[in-house]
């Protein structure tokens, strides 16, 4: 043989993965162990052994069972079912194959994903005798949530249906009906008979009726998924390398896209601007290298970069969230539950997340949504997920990457679920952060301060606006830059729309907190006065900023000493029943369970309470003494 | 522009992907080099992921006296060639035992190899360990994760293994839990040879035919590589053209007749081979599911 033309073309063959769905019943390690077989990836020991095998424990009356190549733990073999993925290769002069060969039981979901995790395309098998059934549209709703979009339907058992043209007709236009309607476009349909094999390598004589390509033939010569080249750069860095002080590059492997010296590109979530320098491809100086490539980039520039940002084409970056739909896969016994603390891994960046509650589950056999508390392993829901603090992030449609995630348990450190963004929420996904290089330190080493928020919580009447008036007063005299945002001032202009109803109290603190936020960031001491009666509220204000910015000042007062004092008259409006949804009456307040500051405003004075916030700020370092 | 990399190119990156994570992750990670031809390819690709710096983790290789001396003069010329650091650790209870090849079948790769491992994964305390095992090797291995748990006992429960989705690899660990990663899982013995050979990696020349002395036991021809072979009566070594397919403990590894001096002709014979390579060792031939049982009990 001419091992120098063999060698020649073996070279540059692409390379196709695929998963084989469907049940024992339906013949799939046998097609499997056919094509491995026909493709001579089989060697005379492994036959041997598989000859003996097939006599021990074979379903084929003592023949050859090819099934016994394919499942391979014991435990698979003793009770003949497919436990696990197990991955399968072969490769012909046109191409090398993975396979991922997947059970189809409903209870082994989660393993059918992750073989469909990597896949570019699927094989649905269905048998002749049976045509589509429940399994099969499972198999097809998975393999399409998982962004397969070409999938071959293989009708096997051709020979127990006598080969019969109707029956495949049949099954075909049943299966095109349903398969549109899970999204999948591209289906190819090819009759066969894996037993005897009609079909799998070479084009059955038994059928003249069908002129397409053998299942093989088709794999062979079936389109690769190349379109990731043709996006925008999108690289996750992994690992930066610095092995000298004067080298400093990020590693990690092009998920979409090109890249080449010279190109301007963004990091993010920060979203500084750099130009790469260099590219080392697999090790080796290059000018350009596309998806799919593991690379090490050098930055003309002197910026931050870390594990888990993402480097992108400047001109076209992705989004940056973080708050996202998603669509989760529980796959541990453990159930998911919402608002639980988890670890989510999307790329190189793992980050703390919590799912809100669940909006509906999906039956995998029927497409329903069924409203549900927690998910069980198995199970498929749509749901809210929110993350730490902001990550880069695309569309799980678009980027396999960077739209899908794992979820951790951080206890038993297991992979509990896997998930598939879909959108940010809050609309952040087209408002990049804008880095900056005059920040919230230098801003505040200017003004000789340490920014922070006082944010002042209790009923109406407590004496919040009154106290925070004071320490403003108090800081201002002593040279300090503050800001005081009170509660009933912001309702004439920046939340005039919103009224009493909890939603839009919500939103008047999340505004509020916000506009705080910036504030802080101008190197302010911002001192706010809203009755905030929520604790999830002033927690998540609280969550905006770094741990000891936010200082909550709880101004106490018993009830009916605020509704004594009445300076504005409202209590007795609302116990009137002219005033809806006020706190205290008709609404609650939830007081703070740690706050920083409590002030008890029936023991201290106006004047002793604002001299207690000054006192705390001064034992804290913000002021100076 | 659209540019499709070829199969070997995505086995590379998909290699070198592996190699950055466990490195960005694990504490103490350590490469099992074992001198053979996917430990040269492994750490072929181990010096591409970190180029222009050294693999940031040493190697470790587990001597059982009885290698090969070709293999020994290979691995010391390749770790001061590439300055990387060489740990090579041996079962000393077991050397003093006088536990020999011939004389305790099974029983001396375990104690030889799977015991000096573990000694050697516990005295250093590596939390991740790169092996070199492919999945088209043998059933189970098809059915491992590319990240690999053990327990703090080093055993592998393949009934509880973690789901790996994408590219995404969770490498969190409970206390005394280790990883076995294996970045070579979806090559093939003949991706690996065509590898070498596009990439001219170094590789210990008996992967190559030489006239060699060999006696011949049963079904197999045995390389008699020192005077410690013990030969049985009117046993004469001869000289003979003879490669390997795969390298172990020398006085347990099959060498075959031969005439390929190239790596294209081991690629020509490999190409027209009826037999696995795993055929040479005698240490996996104890019944079908034997190297499951082997890998729970914590060979790699």
């Amino acid at each position: 043989m001419d091992v120098d033309a063999y060698l020649a073309a073996h070279q540059n063959k692409g390379l196709l993965r695929f998963i084989t769905c469907g049940s024992v019943d339906d013949g799939k390690s046998s097609l499997i162990g056919r094509l491995l077989f026909e493709t001579q990836m089989i060697f005379a020991d492994q036959l041997a052994a598989l000859e003996i095998d097939s006599r021990r424990v074979g379903t084929r009356g003592g023949e050859i069972d090819f099934a016994l190549l394919v499942d391979g733990l014991a435990a698979e073999r003793e009770q003949g079912i497919t436990i696990d993925v197990a991955y399968r290769f072969f490769t012909t002069p046109a191409r090398k194959f993975i396979v991922a060969d997947t059970p189809g039981h409903e209870q082994y979901t989660r393993n059918m994903v992750t073989g469909a995790s990597s896949a570019d395309l699927a094989v649905i098998l269905v048998d002749a005798r049976k045509g589509v059934l429940t399994q099969t549209r499972r198999h097809s709703y998975l393999v399409s949530l998982l962004g397969i979009r070409r999938v071959v339907l293989a009708v096997n058992k051709m020979d127990l249906v006598g080969y019969s043209q109707e029956t495949l007709t049949a099954i075909e236009r049943d299966y095109r009906k349903f398969a549109a309607q899970v999204g999948i476009r591209e289906v190819t349909c090819i009759p066969v008979s894996a037993v005897a094999g009609d079909n799998v390598v070479v084009a059955s004589e038994r059928m003249p009726w069908y002129r397409g390509p053998s299942l093989l033939r088709f794999l062979e010569t079936v389109p690769l998924d190349d379109a990731a080249t043709d996006r925008a750069l999108r690289m996750p860095v992994q690992w930066v390398s610095r092995p000298t002080p004067d080298f400093r590059g990020f590693s990690g492997l092009i998920a979409s896209g090109v890249v080449r010296v010279g190109d301007r590109v963004r990091v993010l979530p920060s979203g500084r601007r750099g130009t790469v320098a260099g590219v080392l491809s697999a090790g080796a100086a290059t000018q350009e290298a596309v998806a799919g490539e593991a690379v090490t980039l050098t930055l003309a520039e002197e910026i931050d970069v870390s594990r888990g940002d993402v480097i992108v084409a400047a001109d076209a970056p992705a989004g940056v969230g973080h708050q996202f739909e998603a669509t989760l896969i529980w796959m541990h016994e453990e159930p998911l539950i919402p608002g639980r603390a988890y670890l989510l891994k999307l790329a190189a960046r793992t980050i703390s997340a919590t799912v809100t509650p669940i909006k509906y589950r999906i039956d995998i056999n029927t497409m329903e949504h069924i409203p549900v508390k927690q998910l069980e392993l198995n199970d498929i829901g749509v749901c809210t997920v929110e993350v730490g603090s902001a990550i880069a992030f695309e569309p799980y449609r678009e980027s396999r990457v960077l739209g899908g995630f794992i979820l951790i348990d951080r206890l038993s450190n297991h992979t509990v679920g896997a998930g598939l963004l879909h959108a940010a929420m809050r609309r952040s996904q087209d408002v990049h952060w804008q880095a900056l290089d005059v920040n919230k330190v230098a801003r505040a080493a200017l003004s000789h301060q340490k920014p922070c928020i006082l944010w002042f919580t209790g009923l109406s009447g407590a004496g919040k606006s009154t106290i925070a008036n004071l320490v403003e007063r108090q800081l201002h005299a002593d040279g300090r830059q503050t800001y005081l945002l009170d509660g009933d001032n912001v309702r004439h202009g920046l939340n005039k729309d919103l009224g009493f109803t909890d939603a839009d109290r919500v939103e008047n603190i999340r505004r509020v907190a916000e506009v705080a936020r910036l504030m802080l960031d101008a190197g302010l001491i911002v001192l706010v006065s809203f009755i905030s009666p929520f604790r999830a509220e002033r927690r998540m204000a609280r969550g905006l900023v770094q741990a000891g910015e936010f200082i909550e000042v709880f101004v106490d007062v018993l009830l009916a000493e605020a509704e004594r004092r009445d300076a504005k008259g409202l209590y007795r409006k609302a116990r009137r029943g002219e005033l809806k949804n006020f706190t205290g009456i008709d609404s609650p307040y939830e007081p703070p369970e740690q706050p920083e500051v409590r002030l008890d405003t029936q023991q201290l004075t106006p004047e002793e309470s604002a001299q207690a916030v000054i006192g705390y700020l001064r034992s804290q370092g913000i002021i100076a003494g | 522009m659209s540019r499709t990399l070829t199969h070997l190119q995505r086995l590379e990156a998909e290699s070198i992907h592996i190699f950055r994570e466990v490195v960005a992750e694990c504490e103490r990670p350590v490469m099992l080099y074992s001198i053979g031809k996917d430990s040269s390819v492994m750490l072929h690709l181990a010096l591409k992921a970190f180029a222009p710096a050294k693999p940031p983790f040493p190697l470790l290789q587990i001597a059982s006296g009885w290698d090969f001396r070709e293999m020994l003069e290979f691995r010391d010329a390749t770790a001061q060639r590439f300055g990387l650091e060489l740990l090579v650790h041996s079962n000393e209870a077991g050397t003093r035992a006088g536990i020999r090849p011939w004389t305790h079948g099974a029983t001396y790769a375990d104690i030889m190899l799977t015991q000096a491992l573990l000694e050697a994964l516990d005295r250093y305390r590596f939390d991740a360990a790169f092996g070199g095992g492919r999945r088209d090797e043998e059933k189970s291995r098809a059915k491992e994760r590319i990240f690999s748990f053990r327990s703090a006992q080093h055993r592998w429960d393949p009934k509880n293994q973690r789901p790996e989705l994408w590219q995404l690899y969770n490498a969190r660990k409970n206390p005394g839990e280790s990883i076995r990663v294996f970045p070579l899982s979806n090559w093939t013995e003949l991706d690996v040879w065509q590898y070498i050979h596009q990439q001219q990696v170094p590789i210990v020349p008996l992967y190559l035919s030489a006239p060699r002395p060999v006696v011949r036991r049963g079904e197999r021809l045995i390389m008699v590589d020192d005077e410690r072979l013990p030969l049985e009566p009117g046993e004469v070594p001869e000289i003979r053209n003879v490669r390997f397919r795969t390298l172990g403990c020398y006085p347990l590894t099959g060498a075959t007749e031969s005439s390929a001096v190239t790596i294209p002709e081991v690629i020509g014979e490999m190409l027209l081979a009826t037999t696995s390579e795993r055929q040479g060792r005698a240490v996996d031939h104890d019944g079908a599911g034997s190297m499951e049982r082997k890998k729970q009990e914590g060979y790699f």
